[in-house]
């Protein structure tokens, strides 16, 4: 019993505090096991400080070969399961091999870390940070426990965002212009524009518009697609004429996005594309697909 | 397949309610609990019955008004809302989140509405906001039901001036900016209704299309109660935006209603200030548009502001709005060109009134109003349209009614024009009318100029008109007609006697080319009317213009001859001879015997040779007589004549009882009272005997055929003669013949072969208590009848 007991159960606690735990901003993650759970928030740049408290177990002595703590950022494709690709790793020692007999704390402190990338939880890929504890031993597994923290960094808004503005049609059957005021948006930015029909001979039953989500995963032949739609807005009810001109206003906060991540280490893309949708009376459907770059905005 | 159609829609207008109670009773208990992200979406839900596109208007209209009031629950909760410090702002981009844009929109007017009254943001900007994304719904009934919405919870929120809404931003020019553009916008999607769906229910859309009007129209309403909207206003802006918005939007159904809508919603002054913006409009309509409607419309309404008060008539004149109106009438029929005589008529005859009203004074502008309707029927021929004459009659009434007066309706040169374009029956009708009205005012027409153009006017009435067939023509309303056109001869008088003369002529030169029938009706009043100038005449003691004028009694007489000549040819010979015998006695008071006797003459004429029924002979004969009786002009030897053949002819008669009676009746002509050289008793008692001969001849004649004698009312009769000459001191009748023949009478009257006549024995005892009460007067009568024994 003992022996199994030792086997499967840790024979110390180790917990990872942060020095601002309690002021930082904490957001909801979902884990591996479907529940969410609240993580801190970083932004690259920024110093990552605690401390880590290890307890054995009531009266156990614990012998290590040292005891260090990591800073790893991975990407996991879901399709390559189990094999994480770290993109960031730093290490700090926090203990020279000895024996442990009560609770310890070491402090620990990464500065100005360099996470270039954000968390993403993705259809076929995660993207995620944790601090990593090991107590290394002789002989026998080490030990290791890991906090998730979540990071997301913050972009100005760009200089340049120019607006979308562009004719489309089908020859003698609809023609229309269609123009969104920026290229580029951040998570609760509100999508403006206008339609103008020029030339409508069909008719179109109404008109909405998509926020359409497209992760691509791999490379080369592996590359995997997923589409996801996560908005769909309409903008128009009933048949138009020529000369109309439909408004568009769309708020996009009530939508879980994220920014526009563009060939993340060679791994992964995530983009974001506005797909205009027109329905004709018989159903047949006449789109118009353009991407548009989300940001994130620091919010003041 | 229709029925089955109207019960779906009941089932789906059930389903519909059923749906919308079933999220309002959500959206209700969201509210309670004051859960907002609840009451959104219960709401959206609920709105979202809005959506379907199975009901008709009427039936869309019924789940449109439940929605309605719900959302006014809503809008209290979200006033509410904002009180408890949820930011308006938040809540204004909070319902914009919704997926489906029916029910976003609705809840954003709802939460505008809100966002207004917080006065957060100036009115004009929500209020363009709000119509501006409402453009999002382009199918029809959908839309217009919520910018109908729309307008009216904005209703009361308009920065009019005087709101309080009005402030430094936002000013009346917004408030009517905004509901222009959602009056724009509503037109646009009700006239495109009528292209959307299957042309085979072209005719049922139609029909919806009339039942949502009065939600575009509002619109026009809501901008006539912005006070801001002075004059200026309406003519710089309202005016010319929505006539731009109805001349574009090409469509009939909405120009005509559009039209009418603004021409009732405003005020009269404004029209009179804008006529130019308004009428110059009206050209450019849809050439379909019933364009007289509208200016009939707004013809009247000016008509009835000039009446209102003579103060505004000024405006008018300033204005000329009757050269504007008459020229846009002209502009409009020259762009229709397909527009109905009816049409043009009746927009005359709406100008025309106008004009009436307002310019009454101005008799050239009626003018030139009938002479441009003139010259637009000219080449149509004439109307045949029932309608359109009807119309045409009541522009020639209008002058009539204004001035009850025809002699100013004769000053329109036009006036008979416009009548030769009515068709033979309806000519007649408006003929009658002006007589009518002669009539019924007692307008005296009184120079031969007016008459001819009266006659001109009424010739309908007084000839036979091309094509005309009479043979349906009911005998009573021709005798109608004509006996009004035989009153009206007896209206046309004039004091100067010249003038009458010439206004005798020109009616008779009309009358006589009326043909057979209406002579019968017309001569008699003529001649009379004639007849009448000559004893005026003839009261002056000389004849004022000399023999050589072309005005004399002879003259007239002559007149009258012609006159009567032409009832020969229909024939009508007893009127004639009624009529000459009248014209005898008038030459004999003028003392020109050569015509007395000519007259006398024609008259003896026609008795031989037309008049060949018996009745008429009698009647003939009497009038003869008693004509004859009372003429003094004639000289011995032609009257001699005269009564020679009046007895001779008496005699001929075919009945004894007529002979008899016409014999006696002869006796007067030897025998006239006041008049000492014909005072001949000894004819007179031969005239007596023959008609006791003849009476005799008679009952014996009678005694013959019947086995009775018949009565003795002739004896009796002659018996009254004898009395009667008695009395006038006739020498030849004596006492005993008087005696003989009351006693040859009672005797008569107690024989058996007597048939026994309680008439005649009443009036042979009256006879007889006549000669007691003259033999009571006593005095010289007394003594004259004492002799007699009854």
């Amino acid at each position: 019993m003992n022996f199994l007991k030792g086997a499967f159960w840790q024979p110390c606690n180790i917990t990872i505090l942060f020095s601002d735990g309690r002021t930082r901003k904490q957001v909801p993650l979902k884990k591996e096991n479907g529940q969410t759970a609240m993580v801190p928030l970083f932004q690259s740049q920024e110093n990552i400080a605690g401390e880590v408290v290890i307890e054995p177990v009531q009266g156990k002595k614990l012998d290590h070969i040292g005891v260090k703590i990591e800073l790893l950022g991975q990407i996991e494709l879901y399709f390559d399961r189990g094999n994480f690709y770290d993109f960031t790793s730093l290490v700090r020692e926090l203990d020279v091999p000895g024996e442990l007999y009560e609770k310890k704390t070491y402090p620990f402190e990464f500065s100005s870390v360099e996470m270039p990338h954000e968390s993403y939880n993705g259809v076929n890929i995660r993207l995620r940070y944790i601090l990593k504890v090991t107590i290394s031993r002789n002989f026998i597994s080490n030990i290791a426990e890991s906090q998730d923290f979540v990071v997301r960094n913050y972009t100005p808004p760009p200089s340049i965002n120019n607006s979308i503005k562009m004719e489309v049609g089908i020859e003698d059957c609809l023609h229309i212009e269609f123009e969104y005021s920026k290229s580029k948006y951040h998570l609760k930015d509100v999508i403006l524009g206008k339609i103008y029909f020029l030339l409508v001979r069909i008719k179109l039953k109404n008109m909405e518009l998509e926020i359409r989500r497209r992760e691509s995963t791999g490379s080369g032949p592996n590359t995997y697609v997923e589409t996801e739609t996560l908005a769909k807005f309409e903008l128009m009810d009933g048949t138009p004429v020529r000369g109309e001109s439909i408004p568009i206003r769309l708020f996009l906060s009530p939508y879980e996005l994220t920014p526009t991540y563009r060939n993340i280490n060679n791994k992964f893309s995530v983009k974001y594309y506005l797909n205009l949708v027109m329905v004709d009376e018989e159903d047949r459907r006449y789109f118009k697909q353009q991407e548009i770059t989300v940001y994130r905005l620091l919010e003041s | 397949m229709i029925a089955d159609g109207a019960e779906d829609e009941e089932k789906w207008l059930a389903a519909g309610i059923a749906g919308l109670q079933q999220n309002a009773f959500y959206m209700h208990r969201a509210l309670d609990s004051n859960n907002l992200r609840d009451a959104l979406k219960y709401s959206a839900q609920m709105l979202s019955e809005l959506r379907t596109s199975k009901l008709s208007p009427h039936k869309y209209y019924a789940l449109y008004m439940r929605a309605f009031d719900e959302l006014r629950k809503l809008e209290m909760f979200f006033r509410e809302e904002t009180r408890r410090g949820c930011s308006i702002i938040d809540l204004y981009e909070l319902v914009q989140h919704a997926g489906n844009i029916l029910p976003r929109l609705y809840l954003l007017c709802t939460v505008g509405s809100v966002y207004i009254k917080s006065k957060e943001a100036p009115a004009k900007d929500v209020l363009k906001d709000l119509v501006e994304m409402c453009r999002g719904i382009q199918n029809p009934v959908r839309g217009l039901f919520l910018r109908s919405y729309l307008s009216q919870v904005s209703r009361d929120k308009l920065p009019d001036i005087g709101s309080e809404y009005e402030g430094d931003a936002d000013t009346v020019t917004d408030a009517v900016e905004f509901v222009l553009q959602n009056f724009t916008e509503m037109n646009k999607l009700w006239v495109r209704m009528q292209h959307q769906g299957p042309s085979r229910e072209k005719e049922k859309r139609e029909k919806e299309r009339s039942e949502l009007r009065d939600l575009v129209g509002k619109n026009l309403h809501v901008l006539s109660q912005i006070e801001g909207v002075d004059l200026e206003m309406y003519k710089e802006t309202v005016l010319p935006r929505v006539l731009e918005q109805v001349v574009n939007c090409k469509d009939e159904l909405a120009q005509l209603y559009l039209m009418d809508c603004i021409i009732q919603v405003f005020p009269d002054e404004y029209h009179l200030q804008t006529l130019d913006i308004l009428l110059g409009a009206c050209p450019q309509l849809q050439p379909s548009v019933d364009i007289k409607t509208v200016l009939s419309q707004l013809m009247e309404r000016l008509s009835n502001y000039a009446a209102s008060s003579a103060e505004v008539l000024p405006e008018f004149l300033q204005v000329e709005a009757f050269s504007k109106l008459s020229n846009s009438i002209g502009k409009v029929i020259e762009a229709q060109v397909d527009m109905p005589v009816i049409g043009v008529v009746t927009l005359y005859s709406s100008l025309l009134k106008f004009t009436l009203h307002v310019h009454p004074d101005r008799l050239d502008y009626a003018d030139q109003v009938l002479g441009s309707c003139v010259k637009k029927l000219s080449n149509k021929g004439k109307i045949d349209d029932s309608r359109a004459t009807k119309q045409i009659v009541a522009l020639l009434s209008a002058p009539l009614e204004k001035y009850n007066d025809i002699v100013t309706a004769l000053k329109l040169s036009n006036y008979p024009h416009v009548m030769e374009y009515l068709d033979n029956a309806t000519n007649k009708v408006m003929a009658t009318v002006i007589i009518q009205s002669i009539m019924k005012n007692k307008t005296q027409i009184s120079t031969a100029d007016k008459v001819e153009a009266l006659f001109e006017l009424i010739k309908g009435l007084i000839k036979d008109l091309d094509g005309d067939l009479d043979d349906e023509l009911d005998e009573d309303d021709f005798a109608e007609e004509q006996n009004s056109v035989a009153r009206l001869i007896q209206m046309l008088y004039n004091d100067d006697p010249e003038e009458m003369f010439k206004i005798i002529s020109t009616v008779r030169k009309h009358i006589m080319t009326g043909g057979p029938k209406r002579l019968l009706f017309t001569t008699p009043p003529l001649v009379f009317s004639t007849l009448k100038l000559v004893r005026r005449v003839q009261g002056q003691d000389e004849n004022p213009f000399g023999d050589d004028s072309a005005f004399s009694p002879k003259k007239i007489f002559q007149l009258l001859n012609q006159t009567i000549e032409a009832l020969l040819i229909i024939p009508a010979p007893e009127l004639a001879l009624r009529l000459y015998l009248q014209c005898a006695e008038a030459a004999n008071d003028c003392d020109l015997e050569p015509v007395a006797y000519e007259f006398f003459t024609q008259a003896y004429i026609l008795y031989e040779e037309e008049i060949s029924d018996s009745k008429a002979q009698i009647t003939a004969l009497h009038l003869i007589i008693g004509t004859l009786q009372r003429m003094h002009v004639f000289g011995v030897e032609n009257r001699d004549t005269l009564t020679h053949k009046a007895t001779g002819y008496s005699a001929k008669l075919l009945k004894k009882p007529d002979q008899c009676r016409a014999v006696y009746a002869c006796a007067h002509l030897f025998w006239v009272d006041d008049q000492e050289n014909t005072k001949d008793g000894e004819r007179v008692l031969i005239c007596l005997k023959r008609a006791l001969r003849i009476a005799n001849a008679a009952q014996q004649m009678s005694n013959a055929a019947r086995g009775s004698t018949g009565s003795v009312t002739l004896f009796v009769e002659i018996l009254n003669k004898y009395l009667y000459f008695f009395e006038k001191g006739n020498p030849q009748i004596t006492v005993a013949s008087i005696q003989s023949l009351i006693e040859l009478i009672t005797n008569e009257m107690q024989s058996d072969s007597t048939t026994p006549d309680p008439a005649t024995d009443a009036f042979f005892a009256s006879t007889l208590r006549y000669i007691e009460f003259q033999k009571q007067k006593g005095g010289a009568v007394g003594e004259k009848y004492e002799p007699i024994k009854a």
